[in-house]
């Protein structure tokens, strides 16, 4: 008897039939990472590289300074305003929104959306117009001794600006999917509208709304443009984190700028981790709720 | 008949919308029309003269071409990085997948800097593009990287789910009918996903029009040769020229409203193909 | 406790869902809203539950006038079609909400929710799954904690919305006769919405049914089935042959037979179509000199089971408009037909409708 040999195959160059071959593969990914590296992970990491360049010492001593420490408390308080009224906002848009059947909410829903297509600097700008001494209130204002561009208000209203769609949007779709059975099902059961609301309507978004929140606090936080213009630049009483970052810079003091900038970046990566966290989290309960039956 | 709203049990619709369209109006609606309204203030003649200096001009072409460009270039690398990470496995790609999102995350003034010190002629990067003679940092070609790093995200961010949902029926369907990969490619995912990489390259060239944090530091600035527009509206403004900073930003605005309108066309069509598919 | 629906309309934009509807629900009856989708059935049922409200007309329960009632104050249970269970609550929870939402004054207390609650888990047989969450629990399961939660309030009506449809077959025959004995049991008035003919007929007292926001028949199963009020219901409930025919002053001409129509007395050379169910129809080999039957011939059999279907074709039919005939598997053995047979068939009822009423003229045969 004879032996019959076939050609072997390798599970290298088996190919399945929706597969590129092994090569093409990997040559997609070496180009995709070398991208991402050359335009993310690079920056990311020189920004940390830079702050400690000069050692622990002057990052320490650049981050505790009284105007980065001024600048760090600005834009928390700024943070602290701007993102519960946006998630007020927000809860208030979808409830109307998602919940109910009227005219012209497709229009809303695009006007909630316009402030991420103006330009940061025209965000700042309309400000300055309204509030302005130029500005449509500004004699007023003036004659009554109320400072608000070159002054915190107009810090705040300029990052509610820029930050009013992220929480809205989140919660827009989320509650759309959920419809208003449950709702009818509690009004039913006898619920009064806040104990409904409170029951069964907030702990069915509650996910969603801090998926939202986290990704507002980052913009309001590190939103660079738009506070530009209104804030006047003034140390130690109108300065954010990130103009305070670019006066440093402009004044050559590298280190110190990267120093402050890295706190900026970490609060980048603290963000990203908790937004994937919690879409990890939604992932599994998809599949939890999908499997068990 | 003829209501504005459909009769719901469901209470809080008056408070919950009254209260949704003042803060709009307060917040949103009022400020922008100021910005129309001051601009009306002046004649039309003032205003083209207003918003077509040769120093304007010159803003526009390199805002939109620098857009345009790293829109494109984020159009390539989207989605070859949505291809990537939806197809193939390779160590660390969900690091990599959470990292896509991070020029929304990082402070743009943050990517500035990053972005500068690494392109300068004794960075990282620059120390060796510097010998080719290939200069980055204060010319145009840097405010083109610093708009390539914003827009990054948004080409992968709307190709991804669309690639995920493609089922793999129809590329096996191609491949019993005798397809190679590479016209499975073209001639049935690619149009597929079409529509999501239009609204992926017009979402990242829309945020790149208005972009300033990152590239004020990267740019150099120089009046006609890497002065953006919306840079020029601030230095009117420092000079006190509120008329010609207005005038500009109603430009930037209306330019906004016009891709925000093809954005909605497109992701229209984009839903619609995924649900024809 | 009884219903009495007034002379109700309701409009959603351009389309009438509701048009001047009347309906009484004695009190303890289990009744049936049968319809196909966009018939305003479950607009009605909604109404009547105070989750929409009716443009004109009046819903009176115990004959006092609730139209303006807030849902809360009308004391109902409904149970939705998909549930809508609360998915962040247990089990037990989902089933003590209506309990716990009461005002203190009338709120019970937590030892007495408790009985309560596992009182209802028992009677729905599922008192195991207290602490479970609702998407660990499968589609009849859940239905039935559906229940349990609107008994919870002790409801003077219950309101069920399509109460089976999202269930597979099986489990639905099986919760509809729990269904029947629970409400035989408890004997609350109860209204359930359904587009399911065989489930209507086999669980309701009376059956409404309704097509296009009107009702077009209401009775018990077995008045709804026999006799049919209009081509809609006809239709609607079963098979059904369809003959074209013609009326005049009392008498019916189908083809070549001519039948007696004492009611269709002052018809004068009217259009009409006869409906016969499959079963009402008689197969014979021969025909005596006469007699009223169609020659047809058997284009296919289908034997399986006791009863079985035959397919067949009028002889001088150009259209070869199948006809369905039900006969029994002895009287198949006595005729041995089979495919391709010359026989006689006669209608042994049959009910006539004049055209102007009829939508569907021409269709040969109806689900």
């Amino acid at each position: 008897m004879s032996t019959i040999t076939f050609p072997v195959t390798t599970s290298a160059n088996k190919q399945h039939a929706t597969q590129e071959p092994a090569w093409v593969r990997r040559s997609l990914i070496g180009l995709a990472l070398v991208f991402l590296t050359l335009f993310l992970f690079i920056p990311l990491i020189s920004v940390f590289y830079e702050a400690f360049k000069k050692g622990v010492d002057v990052y320490l001593a650049a981050i505790t300074d009284p105007d980065a420490v001024s600048a760090i408390k600005l834009t928390l308080t700024v943070a602290a305003i701007a993102v519960p009224l946006n998630l007020v906002f927000g809860i208030a848009a979808a409830w109307a929104i998602a919940k109910f059947e009227f005219r012209g909410k497709n229009l809303l829903i695009t006007l909630i959306d316009l402030p991420f297509s103006v330009s940061p600097v025209v965000s700042g700008l309309i400000y300055v117009l309204v509030f302005g001494l130029q500005g449509w209130l500004g004699p007023w204002l003036a004659e009554h001794d109320i400072k608000i561009i070159f002054a915190v208000p107009g810090i705040v209203l300029a990052t509610i600006f820029v930050t009013v769609p992220f929480i809205a949007r989140e919660l827009i779709p989320l509650m759309q999917a959920q419809g208003t059975e449950e709702e009818e099902a509690a009004v039913v059961l006898g619920a009064s509208g806040w104990q409904t609301f409170y029951h069964v309507t907030i702990p069915n978004i509650k996910w969603g709304l801090l998926y939202g929140a986290i990704l507002c606090n980052a913009r309001a936080m590190g939103e660079f443009g738009a506070v530009s213009v209104v804030s006047g630049h003034i140390r130690g009483s109108t300065n954010t984190m990130p103009l305070h970052v670019e006066i440093l810079y402009n004044e050559y003091n590298f280190a110190a700028a990267f120093a402050v900038a890295s706190l900026l970046a970490l609060l980048a990566l603290v963000t990203l981790a908790l937004k994937t966290l919690i879409e990890f989290r939604n992932q599994q309960h998809q599949k939890e709720v999908t499997n068990e039956h | 008949m003829n209501t504005f709203k459909q009769h719901s049990i469901l209470p809080g619709f008056n408070l919950a919308l009254g209260f949704t369209l003042l803060y709009l109006s307060l917040i949103v609606l009022i400020p922008l029309s100021a910005a129309f309204i001051r601009t009306a203030e002046l004649t039309w003649p003032e205003f083209w003269s207003v918003v077509t200096t040769p120093r304007v001009i010159a803003s526009y072409r390199l805002t939109f071409g620098a857009s345009f460009a790293a829109a494109l270039v984020n159009a390539v690398f989207g989605l070859l990085v949505a291809w990537v990470l939806v197809r193939y496995h390779f160590p660390g790609k969900k690091l990599v997948d959470a990292l896509v999102d991070l020029p929304f995350a990082l402070p743009t003034a943050v990517a500035g800097i990053a972005l500068t010190a690494l392109y300068a002629g004794n960075g990282w990067i620059g120390q060796f593009l510097e010998p080719l003679g290939i200069k980055v940092a204060f010319t145009p070609l840097g405010i083109f990287v610093a708009l390539t790093f914003i827009g990054l995200p948004f080409v992968v961010r709307t190709v991804q789910p669309v690639l995920e949902d493609i089922e793999s029926e129809l590329e096996e369907a191609a491949a019993t009918l005798g397809a190679n990969r590479w016209q499975t490619f073209t001639k049935v995912i690619f149009p597929v996903l079409f529509p999501a990489l239009m609204t992926g390259f017009a979402l990242a060239f829309a945020r790149a029009i208005g972009e300033y944090g990152s590239v004020i530091f990267i740019a150099g600035n120089m009046p006609m040769v890497s002065e953006i527009t919306p840079l020029l509206i601030i230095t009117k403004l420092e000079q006190y020229d509120y008329a010609g900073a207005t005038a500009l930003s109603v430009v930037m605005l209306v330019i906004s409203f016009i891709l925000l309108l093809i954005i909605n066309l497109l992701q229209w069509w984009s839903r619609r193909r995924s649900i024809r598919a | 406790m009884s219903i009495e629906v007034i002379n109700i309309s309701k409009q959603f934009g351009t389309f009438a869902a509701l048009h001047h509807v009347s309906l009484q629900v004695q009190s303890g009856e289990l009744l049936a809203l049968l319809g196909p989708s966009g018939s305003g059935k479950t607009t009605l049922l909604r109404v009547i539950a105070g989750l929409e409200t009716a443009d004109s007309g009046q819903v009176l329960f115990h004959g006092e006038d609730a139209t303006d009632q807030h849902v809360r104050e009308r004391q109902v249970g409904f149970v939705f079609q998909h549930y809508a269970l609360f998915r962040n609550m247990t089990i037990f929870e989902n089933v003590a909400f209506g309990l716990r939402v009461r005002p203190k004054k009338f709120r019970p207390s937590n030892a007495e929710i408790h009985s309560r609650v596992m009182k209802l888990l028992q009677l729905v047989q599922l008192d195991w799954l207290a602490d479970r969450y609702p998407h660990q629990l499968s589609g009849g399961q859940r239905q039935r904690i559906a229940l349990a939660r609107s008994l919870a309030v002790e409801p003077k009506v219950l309101l069920l919305d399509e109460p089976f449809g999202a269930l597979d077959a099986k489990v639905r025959k099986e919760l509809r006769s729990w269904l029947r004995r629970l409400h035989d049991d408890m004997h609350i008035t109860s209204v359930f919405v359904t587009h399911d003919q065989e489930e209507a007929l086999e669980v309701a007292d009376r059956v409404v049914v309704m097509n296009e926001g009107r009702i077009e028949q209401i009775g018990t199963p077995d008045e709804v089935y026999e006799q049919p009020a209009s081509p809609f219901v006809y239709e609607f409930l079963g098979n059904v042959n369809l003959f074209h025919s013609r009326l005049h002053q009392g008498r019916a001409w189908i083809g070549d037979i001519e039948v007696d129509a004492p009611e269709h007395a002052e018809a004068e050379e009217l259009a009409a179509v006869a409906y016969v169910r499959p079963h009402e129809i008689e197969v014979e080999r021969t025909t005596q000199n006469g007699e009223a039957t169609f020659a047809a011939r058997v284009i296919h059999v289908l034997s399986v089971g006791p009863i079985v279907r035959l397919e067949l074709v009028r002889q001088n039919d150009e259209e070869k408009t199948p006809i369905q005939v039900e006969i029994s598997k002895e009287r198949f053995r006595e005729l041995q037909l089979v495919k391709g047979d010359e026989v006689f068939i006669k209608p042994r009822r049959l009910d006539l409708f004049p055209n102007h009423k009829n939508k569907t003229d021409g269709a040969a045969q109806a689900q």
